[in-house]
């Protein structure tokens, strides 16, 4: 291995070298990373999509009503937001209110995949970056030189936490089941509400569920966040990118649409209101045909070009008001800056999220965001929990309607999630996705600039080029 | 490697587990579910065999990881004993701690020493529209690693095939109609490039995690499993939904749900799929006996060769 090469020599000072990842693993789907590195940091960065389905040319066609379904199956990690966002545009386009039990029984499905998806990330997909698994497959090969900092019982203590996680992620799975029927891809969440009315029975078998995972998201995930950042404290100052923030806001906390996670966007250091209208996605450098750069999601059209010169990502650029944005749980932290919890802001000395000031937009920081998050969440189910209706119904039936036009917005776990449909004679004429990862992992756009994980490379250190650690770490704090 | 200890021993011996003690803990829990009445025996014979030269390589294509996410919901055995105990899982994408070319170079050099013997599990479908360009899947030597080319390469080696989850087995979604990508199933994809390996698909967007583990454990221990015409295996996929449903004896009534949360009634008329569609699903029931598609909504007919179109639209009677 490298160790073992005399080409593993520190690199000459000044010269610039190449280094390819691909796969990057641990994360949902298909991406490639290639950095230039000089001088030990990485100076130039980009990030491949290298899979293409086509689910928005699929859709066109359909009836609008299997588009929850259909657009469920972009991501087996957070189904339950694509379900949300669809059925939102279908509410929409249908002109249907829910009821408020079709409410809170929908965010009790989505708020248990948040946990699910949180753990699962922290735990499954991101934690090899910072301890070693056991010495066996799938644990390993690893780096030869993995950068792994914490002493043997830390490790362990991490290990032993790996495989609970493992089950407490399961335990959220029999939560969402509960109220959506089965998990990946719930039933249960359709225009018009939720299909399944909580009985008593359901509700406590939901609690008695929830009671460990809170345990365990308290007891031990929001504390091994925060064990982390001693040893690897220098991932608190890299790996920031633009500290621009888009945000659409998710869990209705009351039926004017108040979000337990506020909708906002933070630009250039400013606050503002989101307008749906200053989102545009740009294509210059995916492989989709140039007449379609620039458009809003409502007037957007999905044309693959697979051979376009040029070109090196299937996914398109989405912009906010011209500019790159990310999305995720630090996005909405920051936007929505609530206080931390008790621990949180007994190890950062510091009483609200924005109060971390630029150390949140880090790689570490996006860690400690989502953990802050989940227990957040963590606190909100518990008051859907008070609020759910055993046998109130939470369904308003609704006819498809001859046209019409619907917007979704709402959060998957790893970021904002955009569902539009154009409805025309009952059928879907038009429908566009635009996921957290589209927003994270996107290429450089028509006016060049990089998309915010390429920008949020910039600078971060690699010492070693052979085992490339921080690029994965800076990859995955993204959870794409 | 080189000598006769295999890799899963050495797995035990790392972790201190003694055989007897893990097959144990095994054929205790297995026997709380339903699975274990065909597969008790099966089960614990399995991990034995499986405790022998059987690593699985486990890839991915146009799919969205559910497949993955579903078997992490394994409770007999629970996913920390099958990752860590059961099988060798030598390639994983979304678990495996290696990335780029440490992980591509373990996959080709464990194909290579296990040739003939290894499972691969593909999840997602395959392109073979625009040269495979619609899924790449890695690169080594500067060259792009097509899933096509993949499967292709490890089919040949493989001793066997699972062809997890609609996708991989019949194209599901991705092959739907409006697709450009070419996608394609596994069987399908064999039968082009005269690959002669066995298949065994295990079907549903995203299968039961019984299914897969089940499948693998018939496997390691009785070889191929007893097949449908659709090429999944009998004992999981040879039922009628709607003839086994606990709301038949409603339809035979003539009462029928009228709208999507009534907790009686059949659901033929709101749409379910039940009467088209083979599995165990009503039964065996989702996430640990939590629920299932039925009794929350309808049947969507997940593990049919012709989902999504030919059960599209969900909600209109067949």
């Amino acid at each position: 291995m490298a160790g073992c090469k005399p080409q593993a020599a520190p690199v000459a000072a000044g010269k610039k070298i190449k280094v390819a990842i691909d796969p990057v693993t641990r994360i949902e789907g298909h991406l490639k990373v290639e950095v230039e590195v000089k001088d030990g940091v990485v100076v130039d960065a980009r990030i491949f999509g290298g899979m293409y389905r086509g689910f928005e040319q699929i859709l066109i066609g359909r009836d609008p009503r299997d588009a929850s379904q259909i657009t469920q199956r972009i991501c087996g990690v957070c189904p339950t937001a694509h379900a949300t966002a669809s059925a939102l545009a279908l509410d929409d386009a249908f002109k249907v209110k829910l009821t408020k039990n079709g409410r809170i029984a929908r965010n009790l499905i989505l708020g248990a995949n948040f946990l699910q998806s949180h753990i699962l990330h922290f735990y499954h997909l991101a934690a090899l970056d910072y301890v070693n698994g056991p010495d066996v497959a799938p644990f390993i090969p690893r780096y030869a030189k993995n950068d792994i900092r914490v002493p043997k019982d830390i490790n362990d203590v991490a290990v032993g936490q790996y495989l609970e996680a493992l089950e407490m992620r399961k335990i959220c799975h029999e939560m969402v089941a509960l109220l959506g029927g089965k998990m990946p891809h719930v039933q249960g969440i359709v225009v018009g509400g939720t299909t399944e009315i909580p009985t008593r029975e359901a509700l406590n078998a939901y609690a008695e569920r929830f009671k460990i995972v809170k345990k365990f998201i308290l007891e031990k995930y929001i504390p091994i966040v925060y064990l982390l950042a001693g040893p690897y404290g220098d991932l608190l100052k890299t790996g920031g990118g633009y500290q621009n923030c888009v945000a659409w806001g998710v869990f209705p906390m009351d039926d004017a649409g108040n979000t337990l996670l506020k909708r906002g966007v933070f630009t250039d250091g400013k606050d503002y209101a989101v307008d749906p209208a200053l989102i545009k996605e740009f294509v210059k450098y995916s492989y989709f045909d140039d007449s379609t750069t620039g458009l809003n999601p409502s007037e957007g059209r999905t044309v693959p070009a697979p051979y376009k010169e040029g070109a090196y990502s299937f996914i398109k650029s989405p912009r906010y008001n011209g500019k790159p944005h990310q999305a995720g749980p630090l996005a909405r932290m920051w936007v929505t800056n609530p206080e931390l919890s008790k621990i949180g802001q007994e190890k950062l000395g510091v009483k609200k999220m924005r109060d971390i000031g630029d150390a949140a937009f880090s790689i570490l920081g996006r860690h400690v965001a989502r953990a802050e998050e989940t227990a957040m969440v963590a606190d909100a189910v518990e008051q859907w929990l008070a609020e759910a209706q055993p046998g109130k119904e939470t369904f308003v039936p609704a006819p498809i309607p001859d046209s019409g036009e619907g917007l979704g917005l709402t959060e998957a776990p790893r970021g904002c999630l955009l569902h539009y449909i154009d409805i025309k004679d009952q059928k879907i004429a038009n429908y566009q996705v635009t996921s957290a990862t589209i927003w994270n992992a996107n290429p450089m756009d028509d006016m060049g600039q990089r998309g915010p994980m390429e920008q949020a490379l910039i600078g971060v250190p690699v010492p070693d080029p052979e085992n490339p650690v921080n690029v994965g770490r800076l990859i995955r704090s993204f959870d794409p | 490697m080189k000598n006769e200890q295999t890799l899963p021993d050495k797995q035990q011996k790392k972790l201190g587990i003694s055989r007897r003690g893990f097959l144990k803990t095994i054929t205790g829990t297995a026997a709380g579910i339903g699975m274990s009445q065909v597969f008790n025996p099966a089960l614990v014979s399995a991990l034995e065999k499986a405790l022998e030269h059987h690593p699985v390589l486990w890839i991915q294509g146009q799919g969205c990881t559910g497949c993955s996410v579903s078997l992490l919901n394994s409770v007999d055995p629970s996913i920390a004993d099958v990752l860590l105990k059961v099988i060798s899982l030598q390639f994983h994408p979304t678990i495996m701690a290696s990335e780029g070319k440490t992980a591509l170079e373990n996959l080709y050099k464990i194909a290579e020493e296990y040739k003939g013997k290894f499972s691969l599990a593909v999840e997602g479908a395959i392109p073979m529209a625009a040269g495979g360009k619609y899924c790449i899947v890695g690169e080594l030597d500067h060259k792009e690693i097509t899933m096509a080319d993949m499967v292709k390469d490890l089919g040949n080696k493989a001793g066997s095939v699972l062809a997890v989850g609609t996708c991989a087995a019949y194209g599901g979604i991705p092959a739907a109609e409006g697709n450009v990508t070419g996608a394609t199933g596994v069987m399908k994809f064999f039968k082009y490039y005269g690959i002669k390996t066995p298949v065994v698909n295990i079907p549903g967007c995203p299968p039961h995690p019984d299914w897969i583990v089940g499948s693998i454990a018939h496997l390691l221990t009785k070889g191929l499993p007893e097949l449908d015409s659709d090429g999944r295996p009998t004992i999981f996929f040879g039922e009628n939904i709607h003839d086994n449903c606990p709301h038949l004896d409603e339809y035979d009534a003539g009462e029928m749900s009228e709208k999507l949360s009534d907790a009686k009634g059949c659901r033929m008329d709101l749409g379910c799929k039940g009467p088209d569609t083979y599995a165990d699903c009503y039964k065996r029931k989702w996430n640990s006996g939590m629920n299932w598609c039925v009794d929350n909504a309808v049947c969507i007919g997940c593990v049919e060769p012709g989902f999504p179109d030919g059960s599209s639209p969900f909600y209109e009677p067949a």
